[in-house]
Formats: C-alpha cells, sequence, structure tokens
C-alpha cells in the first residue's frame, strides 16, 4: 500500500545496489535415495516407481498462441520439476530480494522429498482443437491420442475432463504434492491456466511387489493384479510405446499413455448393500482379498469354478470382467487413488476413485475393456463416472534437455 | 516503510548519486551468469549491541549475499556503504533480535564500508571492505540516471491529482442528480463517477479513515457500524425488490454530503503526496489484487453490478503506474517491461469483449466461464507486475 507521509520517496533511495547472477542448479545423482527420485531417466518418474501414498493431479488449458511461448513453459517447469524432486525450491535455493514476491511459495520449507514424483502429459487437444493446428504439432499427434469415447453411463462434467497438458504429482507428504501442483501452476501464469485439479489421499493400487494391496473406498483391496514394477516383460509389452508403434509420433517412444477417470462412488448405497452382494460384485472376499474360487490374494481366479448357484465368481463380477483372460490379455498399469471433495448439496459424500491407468495404446488397451464394464460390470450399480482425460506422456526427460522435447525437435 | 530518517537517504538526491556511483540493479530475470557472485559464499555478518563481525574482510565482484544475524536484544540494520561511509548500496534493516535476514547486493570492485547499527540509530559500527575483482563483466551493471527517476515520479504524483481533480467533478454530478431524486440519471452516472476513485484506490486506502467512510460495501460492516458512501447510495438506486426502506430526501442529501466531503478531504490530501518508485509500484499490483478480490466475483457493485467499470478504472490505474515506471524498468528489466506491456493489451483486449456503447454490460451478464477467463488475464498480468517492485529497487 502507499503510504501517505508526504516524504515517501522511498523510491530507490536506500535500496541501492543489488542483483544477483545466478544460473540453475541441475539436477541430483540419477538415483533414488531415501525417499527422493531422480528426475531425469528413460522414463518418467511416477509410473512404474513404487506408488506414494498422496495425489495432487491437474490438468492445464494453454492459452499462449506460439510455439515458443509453449516451450518456453516446458522449459520452466522443467526446471522447476527438477528442483522440487530434489527437495530443493523453486529457484534453486538462491538468495533472493526481500522486496520481491518468492519464487518459491514455501510452504514444502523444511519438508523432505517425501517421494515427490512429477509425471506430464500432453491432451489431444493440444495438438488439435476444433480443428486448428495451433503449435505446429498436428501432424505428430499419435494415432491414439483422441478424446476417449462416451461409455455407457458416463456422466461427465466437461469442467472436470480434459486439457492440453497435465501433471501427476505425488508424494508421500500431501503438502509436498500441492506444494508441486500450486508453484506450476504459478510459474504457468500466462502460458496454461488451471483446468481442473484433483487430490487423491490414499493410493488404491500398488506398482512394486513390496507394497502391500491398499484398500479402496468400498472397502476391498483394490489392484491385487496389478502389473508391478518387476515384471519386465509385461511393464515393456503394456505400458511402454515403442518407436514402431506410430511412424507419426515416433517422440512418444518410451512413453505411454495416461488415462485418468474421475469414478465417483454410491458411497450410502455401497454401505447399506449385504457383505454377499458387496462381494459378489467385486468377485473377491473383502478380508484377504482372495477370489471366491477360492485360495489367497494372490492365487489367480478360477472364473469356471461352479457352486450351488452358477459360478463362484459370477459373470458379471468386477474382477472377472476387468481379467486379462476377459480382455484378450490385456493389462494395465494402474496408480489411481482414493478422494473425498467433502460431500454433495445432499449431504451425500463426494467420493471415490480417482483411476489413473498407464497403457502403451489406449485403443486396444483400455478403451475395449472400459466399454465393457460400463456396460456389464454389476459394479456400475455403485458408481457414476464424472470426470475423463487422456494425456500422451513423453519419455523420461535427459540433463539438459526439457520435457517432451522430442516432440518439438 | 523506514521509520528512522537519516540524512542523505531518504531522498531522490541520495539516489542520484547511487546511480552516479554506477551500482544499482541487474534484475531478477537477468539470470546471466556474469559469475563472481558469492552464491554458496554468503558471508555471515553477527551483528549485536557491541559487535560487527563480519566473517569476510573482501569478496568477489558481482553479486554479494550477506547473511546478517542479529544476536544482539535491539532491532538492527546492516548496510554496505562506498568507501566515503556516505552512500550506501545495499542495506537490509528491522532485523529483529534473533532473526537472519539476507542482504543481496551487486557492487563492482573497490573499497566499501559496512555497517551494523544496532537500534537502527546514528553511524554504527563500520569495517572495511573490499570487493576484489571478478570475472570479466562481473558487477558492471546499468543504472538509472535521477532525471528519468525524478520525471517518473513526478508524473505519477499528477496523474493521481489529475484523477482526484476529476474524482471531484464527477461525483458532484452524480450526487446532485441522487439529491434532486433524478435517480434515471444518478443510475447512469454511478459507474462512471467512481472510475477515478478505482483508478487510485490504494492512494484513497492509505489514508486509514477515508476508505471505510467512502467504499464499505455492506457486507465489509461490523456489528453496529454506520454505513456511508458510495455503496450505500448504491443500494438505495438499486434496491432490493422487498425488505428496503428507501431513503427520505432529507437523508440522501446527508450521504451525498458525506460523501462529497470524504472525496474532498481526498483532493486536499494527495496535492501534498510524493510517491516513491516502489510505493508506485505495489500501487499498480495492490489494484490487481482489487480486481482478483472483489471484482471477479462481483461483489464489488451487489446492487448495481457495474463491476466491469470498477474493474476497467483498476486496470487503468495499475497501467499508468506501470507507464511511468517503465523507462526505468526498460533499463533495469527490459523483458520484464516487454512482458508487462504485452499482458496489460491481453488483459484490456480481454475486459474489451465486455464493451456496450460507452460503458460494460452488467457484471450478471458474463457467464462462469468468462468470468474465469477474466480471472486468468489477472492473474497472468499480476504476477509479472508483482516483480516490478524488486527489479527497480534492488
Amino acid at each position: 500500500m502507499l503510504g501517505a507521509t508526504g516524504a515517501g520517496a522511498l523510491g530507490l533511495a536506500g535500496a541501492g545496489a543489488g542483483g544477483w547472477a545466478l544460473g540453475r542448479t541441475d539436477d541430483a545423482p540419477a538415483t533414488a535415495d531415501r525417499g527422493r527420485f531422480a528426475f531425469h531417466g528413460t522414463h518418467q518418474a511416477g509410473i512404474v516407481t513404487p506408488a506414494q501414498d498422496r495425489l495432487h493431479f491437474a490438468s492445464f488449458d494453454v492459452t499462449a498462441t506460439s510455439r515458443e511461448d509453449l516451450i518456453g513453459l516446458l522449459r520452466t517447469w522443467t526446471a522447476a520439476a527438477a528442483e522440487m524432486t530434489r527437495g530443493a525450491q523453486v529457484g534453486g535455493d538462491a538468495p533472493e530480494p526481500y522486496d520481491a514476491p518468492p519464487s518459491d511459495t514455501g510452504e514444502a520449507l523444511g519438508l523432505p522429498p517425501s517421494g515427490l514424483t512429477l509425471t506430464f502429459g500432453f491432451g489431444p487437444t493440444l495438438f488439435t482443437k476444433e480443428g486448428e493446428d495451433r503449435f505446429g504439432l498436428a501432424e505428430r499427434q499419435p494415432a491414439g491420442l483422441q478424446t476417449l469415447p462416451h461409455f455407457p453411463a458416463d456422466a461427465l462434467r466437461p469442467e472436470r475432463s480434459g486439457g492440453d497438458l497435465c501433471v501427476q504429482a505425488c508424494a508421500d507428504d500431501p503438502q509436498v504434492a500441492v506444494h508441486a501442483i500450486r508453484n506450476l501452476s504459478r510459474l504457468a501464469f500466462g502460458t496454461a491456466v488451471l483446468r481442473w485439479s484433483q487430490l487423491g489421499f490414499g493410493r488404491t493400487s500398488s506398482t512394486t511387489r513390496s507394497q502391500s494391496t491398499p484398500r479402496n473406498l468400498f472397502g476391498f483391496k483394490d489392484g491385487t493384479a496389478n502389473i508391478k514394477a518387476e515384471d519386465t516383460p509385461e511393464i515393456d509389452r503394456f505400458v511402454w510405446v515403442r518407436p514402431e508403434d506410430d511412424p507419426d509420433a515416433e517422440w512418444l517412444a518410451g512413453g505411454s499413455y495416461l488415462v485418468a477417470r474421475r469414478i465417483n462412488m454410491r458411497i450410502e448405497q455401497w454401505d447399506s448393500t449385504s457383505l454377499s452382494e458387496q462381494e459378489a460384485v467385486v468377485g473377491r472376499d473383502r478380508t484377504a482379498g482372495a477370489p471366491l474360487s477360492g485360495g489367497t490374494e494372490h492365487t489367480d481366479p478360477d472364473f469356471s469354478r461352479r457352486g450351488s448357484a452358477g459360478p463362484l465368481i459370477p459373470v458379471d463380477a468386477h474382477v472377472r470382467l476387468a481379467h486379462p483372460a476377459q480382455n484378450r490379455g490385456v493389462q494395465l498399469l494402474r496408480r489411481g487413488y482414493n478422494f473425498t471433495d467433502g460431500n454433495d448439496e445432499l449431504g451425500r459424500l463426494d467420493a471415490g476413485l480417482f483411476f489413473i491407468a498407464f497403457v502403451r495404446d489406449p485403443v486396444t488397451g483400455y478403451v475395449p475393456m472400459q466399454n465393457q464394464l460400463s456396460k456389464s460390470d454389476a459394479m456400475m450399480e455403485y458408481l457414476q463416472h464424472t470426470g475423463s482425460a487422456l494425456f500422451a506422456v513423453p519419455p523420461g526427460v535427459q540433463p539438459g534437455h526439457y520435457l517432451g522435447q522430442s516432440l518439438f525437435t | 516503510m523506514r521509520t528512522i530518517p537519516l540524512p542523505g537517504r531518504l531522498t531522490v538526491g541520495g539516489l542520484a548519486a547511487l546511480a552516479l556511483l554506477g551500482t544499482s540493479a541487474c534484475s531478477v530475470f537477468q539470470s546471466n551468469d556474469s559469475g563472481g557472485g558469492s552464491k554458496d559464499g554468503a558471508i555471515a555478518v553477527a551483528a549485536s549491541e557491541s559487535s560487527c563481525d563480519v566473517a569476510a574482510e573482501s569478496g568477489k565482484a558481482g553479486t554479494l549475499v550477506f547473511d546478517v544475524t542479529n544476536k544482539g536484544s535491539k532491532v538492527t540494520e546492516f548496510e554496505l556503504l562506498a568507501e566515503d561511509g556516505l552512500r550506501i548500496l545495499g542495506e537490509v534493516e528491522n532485523v529483529g533480535p534473533g532473526l537472519t535476514r539476507q542482504l543481496v547486493v551487486s557492487a563492482p570492485e573497490g573499497k566499501y564500508q559496512t555497517a551494523c547499527i544496532p537500534g537502527m540509530v546514528g553511524k554504527g559500527m563500520r569495517n572495511a571492505f573490499t570487493v576484489e575483482k571478478g570475472a570479466k563483466g562481473a558487477g558492471e551493471i546499468t543504472g538509472v540516471d535521477a532525471k528519468t527517476i525524478d520525471a517518473a515520479t513526478a508524473q505519477y504524483a499528477s496523474y493521481v491529482k489529475n484523477q482526484s481533480g476529476q474524482l471531484l467533478v464527477d461525483a458532484k454530478a452524480f450526487t446532485a442528480a441522487y439529491t434532486a431524486g433524478d435517480d434515471d440519471k444518478a443510475r447512469a452516472l454511478y459507474p462512471t463517477a467512481r472510475m477515478p476513485w478505482e483508478a487510485v484506490e490504494p492512494v484513497a486506502e492509505s489514508f486509514g479513515d477515508l476508505d471505510p467512510k467512502t467504499d464499505l460495501r455492506e457486507a465489509d460492516l461490523e456489528k453496529g457500524q454506520k454505513w456511508t458512501g458510495w455503496h450505500r447510495i448504491e443500494k438505495d438506486l438499486w434496491p432490493p425488490k422487498t425488505g428496503y426502506t428507501a431513503l427520505t430526501p432529507a437523508q440522501r442529501k446527508t450521504y451525498a454530503a458525506d460523501l462529497m466531503t470524504n472525496l474532498t478531504t481526498l483532493n486536499t490530501r494527495v496535492k501534498t503526496l510524493d510517491f516513491g518508485v516502489d510505493q508506485i509500484a505495489n500501487g499498480s499490483k495492490g489494484l490487481l489484487d482489487e480486481v482478483a478480490a472483489s471484482k471477479i466475483t462481483g461483489e464489488e457493485d451487489i446492487w448495481s453490478h457495474t463491476d466491469l467499470y470498477d474493474f476497467q478504472a483498476n486496470v487503468t490505474g495499475a497501467k499508468a503506474g506501470f507507464e511511468v515506471l517503465k523507462p526505468l524498468l526498460q533499463v533495469k528489466d527490459p523483458e520484464l517491461a516487454t512482458t508487462l506491456d504485452q499482458r496489460f493489451t491481453a488483459m484490456q483486449t480481454e475486459l474489451d469483449e465486455y464493451r456496450d456503447g460507452d460503458g460494460f454490460v452488467t457484471y450478471t451478464q458474463v457467464t462462469e466461464a468468462q468470468r474465469k477467463q477474466l480471472s486468468d488475464a489477472v492473474n497472468a498480468l499480476a504476477e509479472p507486475l508483482s516483480k516490478v517492485t524488486a527489479a527497480l529497487t534492488l
């Protein structure tokens, strides 16, 4: 605020000289040490790295119209992401003038890196929007990168769907994840604006064998059959895009596709459902997570085993319809999170699963399966899909390069 | 705000000496690596009532960083001065006991003095300090001459006076129509009469007493507080359909006269006001904050829905501040100046979408999606605008 003392020609007087000349320092060593993941690498972190406990996912609309501005944003984000994942402040902990707003917003000061990973993706609308080639990228739009089709019972809200860019921030401390999205949004002011974002408070998948299987808000173990980082052949086959997959989009080799679905759960109805019905819907027992056909959590379900009234795993059970055996052998790397966004106007929890999956090809690896689930899964009675987005996730960043550089060169 | 005036430090004249000395800013954005900077080697300063321990007697030309820790029990200040011990190159003041604050200062090769000033009065404890030759080019910094600074601050002072004068004229016509019971005319004049007020709002706000009397919204009132000013009259001109008792002609006269009295006081006070470049820059940023806080949400003019006029006036006022500072900024940080030019243009283009004749559409006609677009443009502008003060004053 302006002073009123009349004498107030503070101005430059007294402040005198200053400024500095510091370049950003570069990355930490390319190893994970105690809760810190390398930012640089062949693949982006946050895909096959062990799933952290918290999520802040953000989708952005690019408002800039020039390719240079878009690249400028990606460079800025690259530098900031490298800093934040190694636990430094945005701006690299350099001294800053007292009269300027700090480069870093500060709420992660003193907190460890908390396993922060930042995973970036490009939405279909970055390439073409309403028929317009916005940044000269249309020719390189991957064939698989199209707005996902309408699935039966979809109730998508536009303001929770789509976007030109995405950032998946995962960390073991929610403050660290939110800090990352907040700072990236701020750095984007004037170039891109936040379209929607989603907080997730509990992982619903494990991505390594050493992690136990967590539970979703239905109270059931979720992600038992997920691909794990250790399953190298499956990862190569179902997660990473290969150069020969799409001749127009060789730039995506070493990357993947990120499917995001905001799936609301009808919590109150579910909670008034008998356990036998709940287990029949899921196809597993609630306590141990074993398939209803018997065994323990990691026993393969036997879909043909029959009880007194038909198959032990009902024909419309979730586990059956989502199983690779019912989907031409297709497997997903899931990395979803439970969420609660308060409640709706009727006093019901606005809660569910923020589904995230990484797939090599959404056209064969996701769409048919989701269509089948949306059409036939008994669980759909308790679900409503309210948000949807698909992004192409470029390969990892090499030191000295910027995010998605292969797309622009 | 400085509280202890010391000779040769407060005035623009003092500044002139500084600028001529050839030290001044390289900016936040010029992340040049002219080297020599002591980024990793911040020089620790332990300041107490009786001692001033500077961990090094010299540094390399370019960016110097002093970590000043107050180990005493009085509020203290640390300065880097020219060899003559008079001209200040950089300072941190108001460092409370136990606190550490950083002084980031850019200085060329030469001899200097440091000073710890416990209690922030007097010459303090001095030490000699040498800046040695750094990497090539280090410490060569462009300054702004005093004339340019004087011209900028004088220009802003006359802008404020002009707006305040215009405000009196417009408000007089508005209150005259209102007291005469010509409601249609008063309603037509209300949004434009407010515009000079909104353009210099931070100046008005700096007089703690005037702003609440003049511009408080009904929602801002404390229990029992008397409501006067613009928005009281606004509600009377655009009354709610039910549960409202219109003001009597006598009451109208009272509220109108009260508004005019306060605006006249404002006009008298601004005549003697001087502004520093930091105040102008912070004021511009403050205007954008006003937009983000109450105009975007439509909370400013909840009865008349003329928020876009206020919005425009805030932006115009912010731009006026930027324009007078631009010649300085073009020296200190040309890239920031260019960015701000572009963002102000983008903001104006966005606002122009809602023009209707000489004015603007009512804010109720602006959809949520459109409000988001306006908000995005404000964010895009406010972020670089927030960097102007540091870019200019370092």
